[in-house]
């Protein structure tokens, strides 16, 4: 369906990415968000405090990110779109909540603005070293997406994206920006309403008696009911039967973590954006994401101007990450080179993917800066040898 | 004639003694038999006492009985 | 009398008058003999009866434990969440959807220790909710560990050798914090919580009732104070009704008086309200007051 008019601010816009993204949930129809003060998210859900009562909505600070990330999950299930914003710290305090709207199938969007960790670390500064916390930082066996913008339009476009996703599959979505990103400022076009999709809530349209709200027809994923239409259904975190009523036994678990992993595993192929550019013939493919992807860039365009044959692969979608691509790839050149502002992160996943067809080399930093292209391109040249 | 009638759901009963001690006509008492669970749910030793107060009802944490006043046929004059 | 399985003693067309707020296919449930929280869902029920809610517009968010198990048995939209996060959630439903009615029905654990803090803010700002607090002095379901509100010199698996942290006043707490109705009951009065109840449904605002219940199987044996049977005859000859009494003056001990009663009563606008109010001053025109947000 078509964004709802009301929060689509249609125009040419300089703004940064942290605004760009609160754009995007509004035109995403998010009209409820709960949030917690750190930096350099907070922006996002100023903008969004100052702009929901005048398009018709909700915004509460909470008390920590241990309730923002559960507040949102309770507006939800009472009818909105939702999400939170945080960086590295607050999205530590919020991993059991991932997990609870992984297991209760709530579709909800949280937004990380990553920063220079561990712990209090750089709270200014950029860093990509929450990718992995994104896919693993819950406990239990669990899915989710994540999404990587590289720009301030991205944030817009991307967290869309985000939320239709998050509808779609009724999954937790992971939208992984970072401080450079989320505090520079660019142009940012934002379309009219009606040349934006929206994706609507999988609500029932099952009567009373026949919906079950963890059943599914063959299709992975159930249909949802809000409090208060006359379901009078049950949530729970516990593992659970198609009915939603606790059922701990291995045959239920089975069932049901399997179907959480396979609802996302098994539409990977669809989920999963990347960039492409120069790929065929190239000997060395340089993957990347977030800003660091724009840092490359500049490595990618002067090791050809050297002449060697360097393909670009940008991932936008970071969980479920790209396997199929990369083994693909993997059979045809001879490495991959992979630059991130952590110490390895999606590296060891482009590496386990390429099963040793291609040489896997990180470009590692620690954060608190973007790389040197030259250190990009130093290791390309070696790559290519 | 009693006012009132005792129903027991003798397989949710866990015999926590709660309707027995707190039934103020004393109409209840824990019986020998038991249900499967091995509880010794509660019968009705004085059932013309019975008010269809359903303090019993109201006390029960296993919702295993109630009592609901008889309907009498005519009415008061 | 032989020692042989019993019948269900029924009459004829006899209904549980609590049966139509169950999921009766999930009932005997998990509570042990002599457990007090099933008594207090009666107390529920009734309130639910005599205050006439409107059953689909209720919601009920537990959080976990023994108490936080109530949501799965009960015949509502329920919301089993995470350890102390009840009132967030349930603030979530409320602010998305003001037309619900939103019970928060937890324990004394899951409220006032881990959920501490959402607790008091959820007072501060007079969010409409009603909170139902199972207080058994115990964290139950983990096998009897010391709760904040465990009396003094209590036995717990985590203090052998006695409790002696100063415990929780939870009404003098949650009045401080700024709750508009603030009571407390035992299982014993099953009619008095069945009115607090019903009188907190009139109320706007962040409602707090304790109901002071029977752990037989930890703190009550463990404290080698009898079975549910025996607390509750404790709650009876040692309970003091007390309305209105000052809230600093109802802490508790392990064998000592317990006042109950409705101790705060008061009127201050609920969140939302304040929320509308301070938007329409400021926005004026411009305000976009959110009706649903049910998003199709």
């Amino acid at each position: 369906m078509k964004a709802d008019p009301r929060g689509v601010l249609t125009g040419i816009h300089f703004m940064d990415g942290d605004h760009a993204c609160c754009e995007g949930a509004l035109a995403a129809g998010a009209r409820f968000a709960a949030g917690y003060p750190i930096t350099p998210s907070t922006e996002v859900v100023e903008r969004f405090a100052s702009r929901v009562p005048t398009v018709g909505g909700t915004f509460i600070q909470m008390e920590d990110e241990l309730a923002a990330s559960i507040t949102l999950q309770g507006a939800v299930w009472g009818g909105a779109k939702a999400f939170t914003v945080t960086s590295g710290p607050g999205f530590s305090l919020m991993m059991e909540h991932i997990g609870y709207a992984v297991m209760t199938e709530t579709p909800c969007v949280f937004v990380d603005v990553q920063r220079g960790g561990p712990s209090t670390g750089l709270p200014t500064l950029p860093a990509q070293s929450d990718m992995f916390q994104a896919k693993w930082g819950s406990h239990g066996d669990y899915e989710i997406i994540a999404l990587c913008p590289n720009s301030p339009q991205e944030c817009f476009d991307l967290t869309i994206k985000a939320f239709n996703l998050a509808e779609e599959f009724r999954v937790p979505v992971m939208f992984m920006m970072d401080e450079v990103v989320g505090h520079m400022t660019e142009k940012v076009v934002i379309p009219s309403a009606d040349q934006i999709e929206v994706t609507p809530r999988r609500h029932t349209h099952k009567p009373v008696e026949d919906y079950l709200p963890y059943g599914t027809n063959g299709d992975q994923v159930p249909e949802m009911a809000h409090a208060g239409e006359g379901y009078k259904f049950h949530v729970t975190g516990l593992t659970h039967d198609e009915r939603g009523y606790p059922n701990m036994t291995p045959q239920v678990q089975d069932k049901l973590v399997r179907r959480l992993q396979s609802k996302i595993r098994d539409a990977a192929d669809r989920i999963a954006l990347f960039e492409e550019e120069q790929i065929e013939g190239a000997d060395v493919v340089v993957v990347s994401y977030g800003i660091t992807s724009r840092v490359a860039q500049r490595a990618i365009e002067a090791a050809r101007e050297q002449g060697l044959h360097v393909g670009k692969l940008r991932l936008i979608t970071a969980w479920p990450f790209p396997e199929k691509k990369i083994r693909e790839l993997a059979a045809n050149v001879k490495a991959f080179v992979v630059p991130e502002l952590n110490l390895g992160q999606m590296v060891r996943e482009v590496e386990r993917a390429a099963a040793g067809q291609a040489k896997t080399f990180a470009v590692s930093h620690a954060g608190g800066g973007v790389h040197n292209p030259n250190d990009i391109l130093k290791v390309i040249v070696e790559a290519s040898r | 004639m009693a006012k009132g009638r005792v129903s027991v759901v003798v397989e949710r009963c866990k015999a926590c003694g709660f309707c027995v001690e707190f039934c103020p006509s004393h109409v209840l008492a824990l019986s020998s038999a038991f249900n499967s669970k091995g509880y010794h749910p509660p019968h009705v030793v004085h059932p013309e006492k019975c008010s269809g107060c359903d303090l019993c009802g109201m006390y029960c944490p296993d919702f295993a009985i109630f009592a609901t006043k008889v309907k009498t046929a005519g009415g008061d004059k | 009398m032989s020692d042989s399985l019993l019948p269900d003693i029924l009459n004829n067309d006899a209904v549980n008058p609590v049966e139509q707020f169950l999921r009766s296919d999930r009932i005997p449930h998990i509570w042990c003999p002599g457990c007090g929280i099933g008594t207090t869902v009666n107390s529920f029920a009734r309130a639910l009866i005599e205050s006439k809610i409107d059953l689909q517009s209720l919601a009920l968010v537990s959080g976990i434990g023994c108490t936080g198990r109530v949501a799965g048995y009960v015949q509502l939209d329920s919301f089993h969440t995470t350890h102390g996060r009840a009132i967030p959630f349930a603030t979530g439903l409320k602010l998305a959807n003001p037309k619900l009615n939103v019970v928060v029905y937890s324990g004394d654990g899951d409220l006032s220790a881990i959920g501490g803090n959402h607790l008091i803010h959820a007072a501060r700002r007079n969010i409409d909710l009603k909170v139902i607090c199972v207080n058994n002095l115990i964290y139950a379901m983990t096998g009897g560990q010391t709760a904040p509100t465990t009396p003094d010199d209590s036995i717990t698996s985590t203090n052998p050798y006695g409790v002696f942290e100063p415990s929780f006043n939870l009404p003098h707490l949650v009045e401080a914090a700024g709750a508009v109705y603030v009571a407390r009951w035992t299982t014993f009065h099953v009619r008095q919580l069945a009115r607090s109840i019903s009188e907190a449904f009139q109320k706007k605002g962040f409602s707090f009732i304790e109901v002071i219940s029977p752990c037989p199987t930890l703190y009550q044996r463990r404290n080698k104070l009898g079975d549910g049977l025996d607390a509750m005859k404790y709650y009876k000859e040692k309970s003091k009704v007390r309305h209105g009494a000052p809230t600093s003056e109802v802490g508790l001990t392990m064998t000592g008086e317990i006042v109950v009663g409705k101790f705060v009563d008061r009127d201050r606008p609920d969140y939302q309200t304040l929320m509308r109010g301070q938007f329409a001053e400021s926005l004026g025109e411009r305000f976009v007051e959110q009706t649903e947000m049910v998003c199709s």
